[in-house]
């Protein structure tokens, strides 16, 4: 039976009522009086000395606040890097300075060069155009290769090289992993592009910046995903505001994915022109804007080879990828091709060598960091191609071919450093065969060329680590940052809770699936309890929403807090019972007493607490409000198959999704309404990398896809309705919930179901393409099946 | 500047315009009526939605001065008389149709034309009238299923198919 409340429920989504009605509250919508806008003058070259920029005939237009230029900022921080990677040498990546506005040199399209502050955003926006600025064009680099050549031109003209940093993991195997490539029976080598993207959340960013004279205090609202560390990285590093007078806040949020994670130049310069002008300063970026200016995804170009033995055992992965990191260090730009990739290449195998290496690389593109699934992405699509291809070229079945090598016994030590705690490959393997009727595709393949189609079956498995991360194993690996997620709950004298929470919800529904966790601990209704979130000044420290980590960490937190509100409440109810504490029981929010029947309800404790006449003060302060910090001490993995029907029409390439089915293990769900919804999101954005988006630079660093004309995004008649499914459930051993956590899986999961579908489906038709770089356009299909 | 009076949500409304100010600038900054959102900057993404006279438009691609007299409903004008959900935004909210929420003034906008013009959409056709409005959270997967449902046709329901 389906539960309708509490823990497995699917209620309705509280936080629907506002957006359905237009009663969000998103950053655009926040006017603060007095305020003034900001539009910033952007780099149109890719690269390019700055030789003056005559400010003067902008600053004579009426409704011109004030222009802002590099000079401004002296003694004002960059934009800081959390995360440090160490080179294969043992030496620190080059780090360079990332400037507010452009130093001397621009270095990419979008790069800001000036702020025009004025009265409105259409005269700031002409007086932009009356900015005379003398830039030097010089020698762009936009192709990774060319930009590691001798003589090529830097970058940063501060740094030896283009090169960020050259990782090895595990670097103490690559000699074993060289020597089994060198001694196997069969050695499978696939090259591969995985595609620059661009996250593209609806909403675009927005920052408005405000000072308070009286106080001498700043706040910043923002589309973030995680206000909290906006705050920390703002205030320590860039402006030097300490965090009590620094307020940051983060309301509705239209979508993240991760390129609301960083902080950006835009939010320090509105905070900072804030404090200088004693007004508001607000920031509404357009979409032409956005892409030139948040930060991109992906942008991998890999060589893997897959070692197996005569049996068909995998032996070694080695892998040599080439990550683009664009023109500066994005917040945590580092971390994404190394400890988020490097980690997750064994997949559900049990291979036992693996060696991954890494060049991360300087070019004069938009900042490269997180996007949906961050690195595990691009490994999931490497692995699941190559082991693809190795099934083709021996002639077996793809499937067999996993199922042979899945990891069967938890937990695993990998060899890439992590260990699952737990799992079942074949569980999910099996549930997704179910799914699809795979003995039925002979027949609707029959069917497909009778139109002149050919039809293509594509299935992959896929793992991540989720729930990031362990504080202490990230700080070794080179985090600026703990990862510890926090909650305070508050229960008032009546009974109801406020549960404040350092995670952000952009979109996931958190108000709603938090509440049914705390409702289902202490046996009241959801709508008693209110979910507090992205606003530091009413939140406790936490580092917000991104990793799937909310659930498995900040969920974690919030019950810790809460144990701790119903150990003390039981106290509470012991004394006015005369009971023995460890008789007390709580249920459906009564408490009684074991053996008794005496009884308490909720909100006759919750008073207690507040009008503490009959109650243990000498042992027990009033009041009953608890916070918590949680910490977890593992990665959560989940897991799962995917596969998809797709069919090809020959005469021109073009490609349709026909089905696709995703068998998830998710462990423990709470709401499988908003779960369903997150995978199904996931889906049609690994569908959209696979067959559609693109993120294109020529070879000058102009960006060729700008706009929704050029870049393009799946709309609703590019995807078929979905199938989705995550009863197969191995709950995570090392969280309270036992959750796993649900949001990147469909776009990491998708990719290579898409592309082995295609290649099946052109395969049948004769033409063995051993592998086609996504976006599978039509004229990249076609193409591939002229030989 | 001039004023610019137009009945919206059936209540008449003035607020300045300039000659290039746009039909959604002018109920965001103008009437403060922020439920109407914008995505883009080329007409493409649909979170700017509206009705003028009856017909669905992206307001960020009229002139606020053009439609100087029109009738226009806009998200908020969407709910029934006693303020609970109208029968699309029900449907969206009944099959998690939406997520973070910014596309769906846009989308249940959109959905009220189409349903207008047909009442009984295949689910083909609802993917179809939705190319002009961007999704990037929902897979358009479960806004399919609230614009059929709402459409008063059978559909699973949620986290059980
Ligand atoms: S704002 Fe994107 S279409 Fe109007
Ligand atoms: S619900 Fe977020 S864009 Fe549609």
């Amino acid at each position: 039976m389906p539960k309708d409340t509490g823990i497995g429920a699917s209620p309705k989504r509280r936080e629907d009522v506002r957006f359905l009605t237009g009663k969000g509250r998103y950053t655009d919508d926040i006017n603060v009086a007095g305020q003034a806008h900001v539009v910033f003058l952007r780099s149109d070259v890719a690269h390019g000395r700055i030789k003056s920029i005559d400010t003067s005939a902008a600053e004579a237009i009426d409704g011109v606040v004030r222009v802002f230029t590099a000079k401004d900022f002296e003694g004002v921080g960059g934009i800081p890097c959390g995360w440090q990677i160490t080179d294969r040498q043992g030496n620190p990546m080059q780090e360079p300075k990332h400037p507010i506005l452009a130093e001397g040199k621009v270095r990419h399209v979008g790069d800001p060069i000036a702020a025009v502050v004025a009265e409105s955003a259409s005269i700031a926006r002409l007086a932009c155009e009356a900015i005379e600025v003398d830039i030097e064009a010089l020698p762009a680099v936009v192709d990774m290769k060319a930009a590691l050549s001798d003589g090529a031109p830097k970058v940063h003209d501060d740094l030896t090289s283009n090169l960020c940093y050259d990782w090895g993991f595990v670097e103490e195997n690559r000699d074993a992993v060289a020597e089994a490539i060198n001694s196997a029976a069969h050695v499978t080598t696939l090259e591969l592009v995985n595609n620059r993207l661009v996250a593209n959340p609806m909403e675009p960013r927005v920052a408005v910046g405000d000072f308070a004279a009286h106080d001498q205090s700043s706040t910043l609202y923002t589309t973030s995903q995680n206000p909290h560390v906006i705050r920390l990285l703002m205030g320590a590093f860039v402006l030097g505001i300490p965090e009590h007078k620094l307020r940051v806040v983060a309301p509705d949020v239209g979508g993240g994915f991760g390129t609301k994670i960083f902080h950006y130049a835009e939010e320090a310069f509105c905070t900072f022109a804030a404090k200088q002008l004693e007004r508001a300063v607000k920031w509404t970026c357009t979409r032409s804007e956005a892409f030139m200016s948040d930060a991109h995804g992906r942008d991998h170009v890999t060589k893997i080879e897959l070692a197996l033995d005569a049996d068909n055992n995998f032996t070694a992965i080695r892998t040599e990828t080439y990550a683009n990191m664009g023109a500066y260090l994005s917040t945590f730009a580092p971390s994404v091709p190394t400890w988020l990739h490097g980690t997750l290449m064994a997949g559900n195998y049990k291979t036992p060598l693996v060696y991954v290496n890494v060049k991360a690389v300087f070019t004069n593109t938009v900042p490269v960091d997180a996007y949906r699934g961050a690195g595990r992405p691009e490994a999931t699509f490497q692995l699941e191609r190559v082991i693809d291809k190795a099934a083709r070229e021996l002639g077996v079945d793809p499937v067999d071919l996993r199922r042979q090598n899945f990891i069967r016994e938890f937990p695993y030590q990998t060899p890439v450093a992590v260990e699952y705690d737990t799992g079942d490959y074949d569980a999910t393997m099996d549930k997704l065969l179910s799914m699809i009727d795979r003995d039925g595709f002979a027949a609707r393949r029959k069917e497909s060329e009778s139109r002149g189609k050919l039809r293509g079956l594509g299935i992959n498995c896929y793992i991540e680590a989720c729930g990031i991360a362990p504080s202490n194993l990230v700080g070794q690996l080179g985090a600026r940052a703990g990862l510890y997620e926090s909650a305070t709950v508050r229960v008032n004298a009546t009974g109801g809770l406020v549960v404040m929470t350092g995670s952000h919800s952009h979109g996931q529904g958190h108000e709603t699936s938090f509440a049914q966790v705390v409702a289902d601990m202490i046996g009241i209704n959801e709508d008693q309890i209110e979910i507090v979130h992205g606003d530091t000044a009413n939140t406790p420290m936490g580092m917000g929403t991104y990793g799937s980590r909310s659930l498995a960490v900040g969920g974690s937190a919030m019950v810790r807090a809460t144990e701790k509100i119903i150990a003390k409440a039981k106290k509470i109810a012991a004394h006015i019972m005369e009971a023995a504490e460890g008789d007390i029981e709580l249920k459906e929010g009564r408490f009684t007493v074991a053996g008794t029947d005496k009884s308490l309800a909720w909100g006759d404790v919750t008073l207690a607490a507040y009008v503490p006449h009959n109650y243990p003060l000498t042992d027990l302060e009033p009041g009953l409000e608890e916070t918590a910090f949680y910490d977890p001490n593992n990665f959560t993995y989940p897991a799962g198959a995917y596969a998809c029907e797709v069919e090809v029409d020959p005469e021109t390439g073009q490609v349709q999704v026909l089905s696709f089915a995703a068998a998830d293990d998710f462990g423990n769900v709470v709401n499988p309404m908003i779960v369903e919804g997150q995978v199904h999101g996931g889906l049609a954005q690994g569908i959209g990398q696979a067959l559609l988006e693109n993120c294109a630079y020529d070879e000058n660093g102009q960006l060729l896809s700008a706009s929704y004309m050029d870049y393009a995004m799946p709309r609703a008649g590019d995807l078929p309705m979905f199938q989705v499914d995550h009863s197969c459930a191995t709950p995570c051993t090392h969280n309270p919930l036992g959750v796993k956590g649900c949001g990147e899986a469909g776009a990491i999961g998708s990719p290579p179901a898409i592309v082995n579908g295609v290649l099946d489906a052109l395969a049948s038709g004769g033409h063995n393409v051993g592998h086609i770089n996504m976006p599978l356009t039509p004229a990249r299909v076609w193409a591939a099946m002229q030989g | 500047m001039t004023n610019v009076t137009m009945t919206v949500n059936g209540k008449s409304r003035t607020a300045a315009a300039e000659g290039r100010t746009l039909l959604v600038d002018w109920l965001r900054e103008g009437l403060r009526m922020t439920g109407t959102h914008v995505g883009c900057d080329t007409s493409q993404c649909g979170a700017c939605v509206v009705h003028v006279n009856g017909v669905a438009m992206k307001s960020c691609s009229v002139l606020a001065q053009e439609v100087d007299g029109a009738e226009v409903t806009t998200i908020e004008g969407m709910a029934n008389a006693d303020g609970s959900l109208g029968t699309i935004q029900q449907a969206f909210q009944d099959y998690h149709g939406l997520q973070c929420g910014f596309c769906t003034p846009g989308m249940v906008m959109s959905a009220a034309a189409l349903l207008k013009e047909n009442p009984r959409p295949t689910e083909a056709d609802v993917r179809h009238y939705l190319e002009g409005n961007i999704c990037r959270c929902t897979g358009y997967h479960n806004i399919v299923k609230a614009v059929m449902a709402a459409s008063g046709q059978q559909v699973a329901p949620v986290a059980a198919e």
